[in-house]
């Protein structure tokens, strides 16, 4: 086994591991642990597809900036240890059979669309999507209505936030 | 030897992980003792002056006490987080000095010719920004598993002051990425080679003297040192976000903290001091002596002050350093020790001018309170970093047409 299939499969594996652990484990802090862990194992999977700066990114932004603020906000609620309840019927008819479904469904779809076709190497990843100046070059030509039109909607998002959050005080 | 020559990639990469893990860790223990000293002396003070000579030794025992001092853990922490936090802060701040390069010379090991760093990558930049915005945690999972009030408030505060300033640091450098076109640390060193009006090298610490400015301030709040230090307010939060840490658990937030202090120092030099590049024009061949006439005589002074000075162990102790210096020099007076230690020599001394402004901050400067630090960092430095990274992409603009 070469070093970056070695690597693929450790970091899935810590991913899948982080998911799990993200949903059983009952202390708040330690699920945001958890999904800070699944995040930093996505982080290796982009650097091993050759994607560096989605790979930077997906840490800085993920990792480094919204797990911040949502480990601030348990520290400063202070969440404590989560309450298990019956499971609803809702879920136990309907959310079974669906997440049954769903996995059926993709697992058909992997199946299909690898078979008999070569294996996914480095040097099949399109060069453009490694470079950050064709990255740019992208966003700011092709796609840069979309990309400024997000812009404001985050902005209008932040200020609803702080003018929601100024009435109550 | 069959297995070095199969794998030798990867031996090569742990010798060099191993260099430069030594390396870091024994400049950390000898920080502190500069910093000590420097500030007593700032102080009108000694500082360290019994455990040695000099005050040299005083590391090796501060590093004997944090391992020998009990290791409490409180029965009410969180016991996994309480052990996670600094691991994880120890670990994302020597992670970041490996993606470093020390020089430009290719250096040969096992027979394995490679470059003066451990991970050689074209977005350097943004992976030390990438690892070190995570390091935050660290702090606020150390205050939170402490359950401490003292500690929870501290990295409360800690963390606030590093996000809050990981804005304007993050700002400030986009104006040399501007410039200079490039994540790579190897690249960005590079084209500020040459000069202005022949005198002048063409360091990008000149156009951008605000963006430096901004960087430098930014990075003495984010790493908590002084002026910044309020995570660390004594008379406030007694020990702030590591109050119920002890022994080797606390070495490792402080080695942590030092470490960061040169990974902030050696970004510096890289993006605006010119890196590894000597001030001087390179048909001055003489220049290529400054490191070794340098060692020699230090060398000597410490021979001087053992023979006049000192006696007794101490005098010893001052022979061997000096014999060290000494040594050092004559290696470095063979040619091609020579060529290849250049590059790393003026690398570190713009490392070491800077790390010297940190010292010399944290002796001079009065903590800020809590409220003038945020006003500080938000309406003050960060408009200024802003309009310098706007100012600078239309000057480009301006520039190109």
């Amino acid at each position: 086994m070469s070093v970056p299939v070695f690597m693929f499969f450790a970091c899935a594996a810590l991913a899948v591991l982080g998911a799990v652990l993200l949903i059983v484990v009952r202390e708040p802090i330690h699920s945001a642990l958890a999904l800070i862990l699944v995040m930093a194992a996505l982080a290796v999977l982009y650097l091993l597809l050759g994607a560096e700066f989605i790979a930077a990114v997906q840490l800085m932004v993920y990792a480094g900036a919204i797990m911040v603020l949502f480990v601030f906000v348990i520290m400063l609620l202070n969440a404590g240890v989560e309450e298990r309840t019956n499971k609803s019927l809702m879920a136990k008819y309907l959310g079974l059979p669906l997440a049954g479904f769903l996995v059926l469904d993709l697992a058909w779809w992997i199946a299909k669309s690898t078979a008999g076709k070569a294996e996914l190497t480095a040097s099949a990843v399109p060069a453009q999507a490694s470079s950050t100046i064709e990255l740019s070059r992208m966003l700011f030509k092709q796609y840069l209505f979309p990309f400024e039109a997000t812009s404001i909607l985050i902005l209008i998002a932040m200020l609803g936030a702080v003018v929601l959050a100024r009435r109550d005080s | 030897m069959g297995f070095i020559t199969q794998h030798a990639v990867l031996v090569v990469s742990i010798v060099k992980v191993a260099v430069l893990l030594l390396a870091a860790l024994t400049v950390n223990a000898y920080l502190t003792w500069f910093e000590r000293k420097l500030v007593g002396h700032i102080q009108s003070r000694i500082g360290p002056y019994f455990v040695g000579a000099h005050g040299l030794l005083q590391p090796a025992a501060d590093g004997l006490k944090f391992l020998f001092k009990e290791d409490l853990t409180i029965p009410t922490s969180d016991r996994f987080v309480f052990c996670l936090a600094p691991l994880l802060s120890l670990t994302l701040a020597l992670t970041t000095l490996a993606l470093i390069p020390f020089g430009p010379a290719t250096i040969t090991i096992f027979g394995q010719p490679t470059e003066l760093v451990v991970a050689n990558t074209t977005l350097g930049l943004l992976m030390v920004f990438a690892i070190s915005s995570i390091g935050v945690y660290g702090v606020a999972l150390a205050g939170w598993s402490s359950n401490s009030k003292y500690s929870l408030l501290g990295s409360l505060r800690s963390s606030a002051q590093m996000i809050s300033y990981e804005v304007s640091l993050t700002l400030s450098i986009v104006g040399v990425v501007l410039l200079a076109g490039t994540f790579d640390f190897r690249t960005l060193v590079e084209g500020q080679g040459g000069y202005w009006w022949h005198f002048l090298p063409r360091w990008r610490v000149f156009p951008q003297i605000v963006g430096f400015m901004c960087y430098f301030i930014s990075a003495i709040a984010e790493t908590n040192r002084a002026p910044f230090d309020l995570p660390e307010a004594e008379s406030e939060l007694v020990a702030g976000f590591h109050t119920e840490y002890s022994s080797f658990k606390f070495a490792m937030f402080f080695v942590a903290e030092y470490t960061n202090m040169i990974t902030v120092s050696c970004l510096a030099t890289i993006l605006f001091l010119g890196g590894w590049l000597s001030p001087f024009p390179e048909r001055w061949t003489w220049q290529l002596y400054i490191p070794a006439v340098g060692l020699l005589l230090t060398g000597v002074a410490l021979l001087a002050d053992a023979a006049f000075k000192w006696n007794g162990i101490a005098r010893l102790q001052l022979v061997a350093v000096s014999l060290l210096a000494l040594g050092l020099g004559v290696l470095a007076l063979s040619p091609t020790v020579m060529l290849v230690i250049q590059g790393v020599f003026w690398f570190l001394l713009k490392v070491f001018l800077l790390i010297f402004f940190y010292a010399w901050a944290r002796g001079t400067l009065p903590r800020f309170r809590y409220d003038q630090l945020m006003s500080f960092g938000w309406k003050l430095l960060l408009p200024v970093a802003l309009a310098n990274v706007v100012l600078t992409a239309f000057l480009i603009e301006w520039w190109n047409r």
